[in-house]
């Protein structure tokens, strides 16, 4: 087992030493620096980026957008979710508005929403919420409808009332659903953040994105870059953590072993 | 088959070789008639398209009287309990509880179901704390009872797993103590020893029994196992099969604080067990090689 993982990340180490090596000699051989730039250079500008403290101003403020978009829209959307999954009639009579607006793609508000709430941290924030408050209600709503009927009906035997089942049985078996919701959004979180500072903004990580581009500076559009994909894998872990913890009977799960 | 335990702790009264004069019920029991089933009939499917699981059911039961049924698979013996828990409405007929028609989920029964359906999310404690939660009593006497129906099932030290990290035998004892938290009138049991060994599920039934006896509980106990429907019932009902209709009703001879530990050896039980295996007996040669697990 141990020797397995050992393998892995060799091979992991492999492949990244084998990228960034051909990338570095390649450059200026096989590819044009000017649009790929070089790990080194790119390396550096991160590192100036780090070094001067504008990394963590900007990150910064694409961090309090996404996140505040995140647990807004997630709140928001698991609460709803579960309003319209325990409410049949209310459900089914929104649920051409629910289709309208899952079909459309939320990015394509981002103007409206620059007329409507300015171009602050506000806007950014609100485009994000919509964004996941989509993806979680929906899955919240399909979880809510999926709950067990002989569970709910065995619990009405025992004397329980709606609260009872939204406690007991509702939330801890739509948990799973909210979570799937929750994962799925994370990437969408960002985008919102991003695409609402690439539209219009003077900070953030997208704003940086957009202005190394401006400069036909390579090396700062991959510095960024890297930052965003720091900034997601950890939005992600978090998320994980957050579910696990949450969550403790299906660790559970994948900690016993298989039998069936 | 009841196996002899080692230890043969006397429980109730020694049997008494002679039923005659055995009665149904003890002096104490309240003997109201409190489950009548006049016609019932369920149908599952289309309107157009019926499948017929029972008809024609006429079955009346008394405050504090012990139930079994048997017949063979798929005869409609859920339907019954089902029916009686108020989980869907005959479509013939009708199910009296208490001399009210059933409507809607019927709180005054307990029902431990042919599959557990426990939470898995919670662990075995919380499980069985779950009617008394429900019942909103106190958390220190929630845990006092739990603690005590852990023992009574034979789950001690298993408290603390998640439902998935038990046997299925586990997973019927934890059902059945939940059941017995909430302490229900009625007790509506499909098949719950199904998956226990010997050993256990004797300690069960007599414990069962002795319960039922002395909290009056009356009790609708599906079982596929001719000797258990003998050894605890006070009348055993046998269906035919699908459309599943009542074939006898059979008076068990045997008195109502009865040694189950000492049946085998008892005439009236004996002879009980031999005219239920002669009634199901051809019902059984017709469905061999099919289900009946
Ligand atoms: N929800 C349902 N929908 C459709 N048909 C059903 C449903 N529940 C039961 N049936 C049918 O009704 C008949 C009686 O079912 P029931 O569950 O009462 O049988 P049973 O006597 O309990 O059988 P077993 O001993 O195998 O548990 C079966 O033929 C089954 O197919
Ligand atoms: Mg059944």
């Amino acid at each position: 087992m141990n020797r397995q993982i050992i393998t892995i990340w060799a091979i992991r180490l492999a492949l990244l030493g084998g990228l960034l090596a051909v990338w570095e000699g390649g450059a200026g051989i096989l590819f044009d620096p000017y649009f790929v730039s070089r790990p080194s250079e790119i390396a550096e500008q991160f590192w100036g980026l780090l070094a001067s403290g504008r990394l963590f101003y900007h990150a910064g403020i694409t961090v309090v957008e996404a996140l505040a978009g995140f647990v807004c829209g997630g709140l928001a959307g698991t609460a709803v979710g579960i309003l319209l999954g325990r409410n049949e009639l209310l459900g089914r009579a929104l649920d051409p508005v629910i289709l309208i607006f899952y079909s459309l793609p939320k990015i394509a508000l981002a103007p409206l929403f620059v007329i409507w709430f300015g171009i602050g941290i506000e806007m950014k924030v609100i485009l994000t919420g919509t964004i996941v408050f989509f993806l979680v209600f929906l899955n919240t709503y399909t979880g809510v409808r999926g709950v067990s009927r002989e569970l709910v009906a065995i619990m009405k035997l025992m004397g329980a009332r709606e609260s009872d089942l939204l406690t007991k049985v509702v939330l801890p078996s739509v948990v799973t659903w909210v979570f799937t919701g929750l994962k799925l959004s994370v990437p969408y979180a960002l985008i919102g953040a991003l695409v609402g500072e690439l539209i219009a903004a003077n900070r953030g990580l997208g704003y940086l994105l957009s202005d190394a581009a401006g400069q036909f500076n390579t090396s700062g559009v991959f510095a960024a870059i890297l930052a965003i994909i720091i900034l997601a894998v950890l939005l992600n872990l978090a998320v994980r953590e957050f579910e696990r913890r949450m969550m403790p009977w299906q660790a559970g799960q994948y900690d016993r072993e298989m039998s069936i | 088959m009841i196996p002899r335990p080692k230890t043969e702790t006397s429980v109730g009264a020694p049997p008494q070789p002679s039923g005659r004069g055995v009665r149904l019920h003890s002096e104490n029991a309240v003997t109201a008639q409190l489950i009548r089933f006049e016609g019932f009939g369920k149908s599952f499917g289309t309107a157009k398209a019926p499948m017929v699981a029972t008809r024609g059911i006429d079955l009346e039961i008394a405050r504090g009287e012990f139930i079994t049924i048997v017949g063979p698979s798929g005869c409609g013996k859920s339907t019954l309990l089902n029916a009686t828990a108020g989980i869907f409405a005959p479509t013939e007929g009708r199910v009296l509880y208490g001399g009210v028609p059933v409507a809607g989920y019927n709180q005054r029964v307990g029902y431990m179901t042919q599959s557990d359906h426990l939470l898995p999310w919670r662990k075995v404690d919380a499980n069985i704390a779950l009617p008394l939660e429900i019942q909103r009593r106190p958390k220190a006497e929630i845990a006092r009872r739990v603690e005590e129906l852990i023992e009574l099932v034979g789950l001690t030290g298993f408290g603390n797993s998640y439902v998935s990290q038990l046997s299925g035998g586990m997973r019927k004892r934890c059902a059945l103590a939940r059941l017995l938290a909430y302490d229900p009138d009625t007790l509506l049991m499909d098949e719950p020893f199904g998956a226990l060994d010997a050993q256990l599920r004797l300690a069960m039934q007599v414990q069962l029994r002795n319960l039922c006896t002395r909290l009056n509980k009356t009790v609708l106990f599906v079982t596929h196992d001719i000797d258990e429907a003998v050894a605890l019932g006070d009348r055993c009902v046998v269906l035919t099969g699908r459309p599943g209709m009542v074939r006898e009703i059979v008076t068990i001879d045997l008195p109502r604080d009865r040694n189950l530990y000492r049946l085998r050896s008892n005439r009236q039980y004996i002879a009980a067990t031999d005219h239920l295996w002669s009634l199901l007996a051809p019902d059984a040669a017709r469905e061999e090689g099919e289900e009946t697990p």
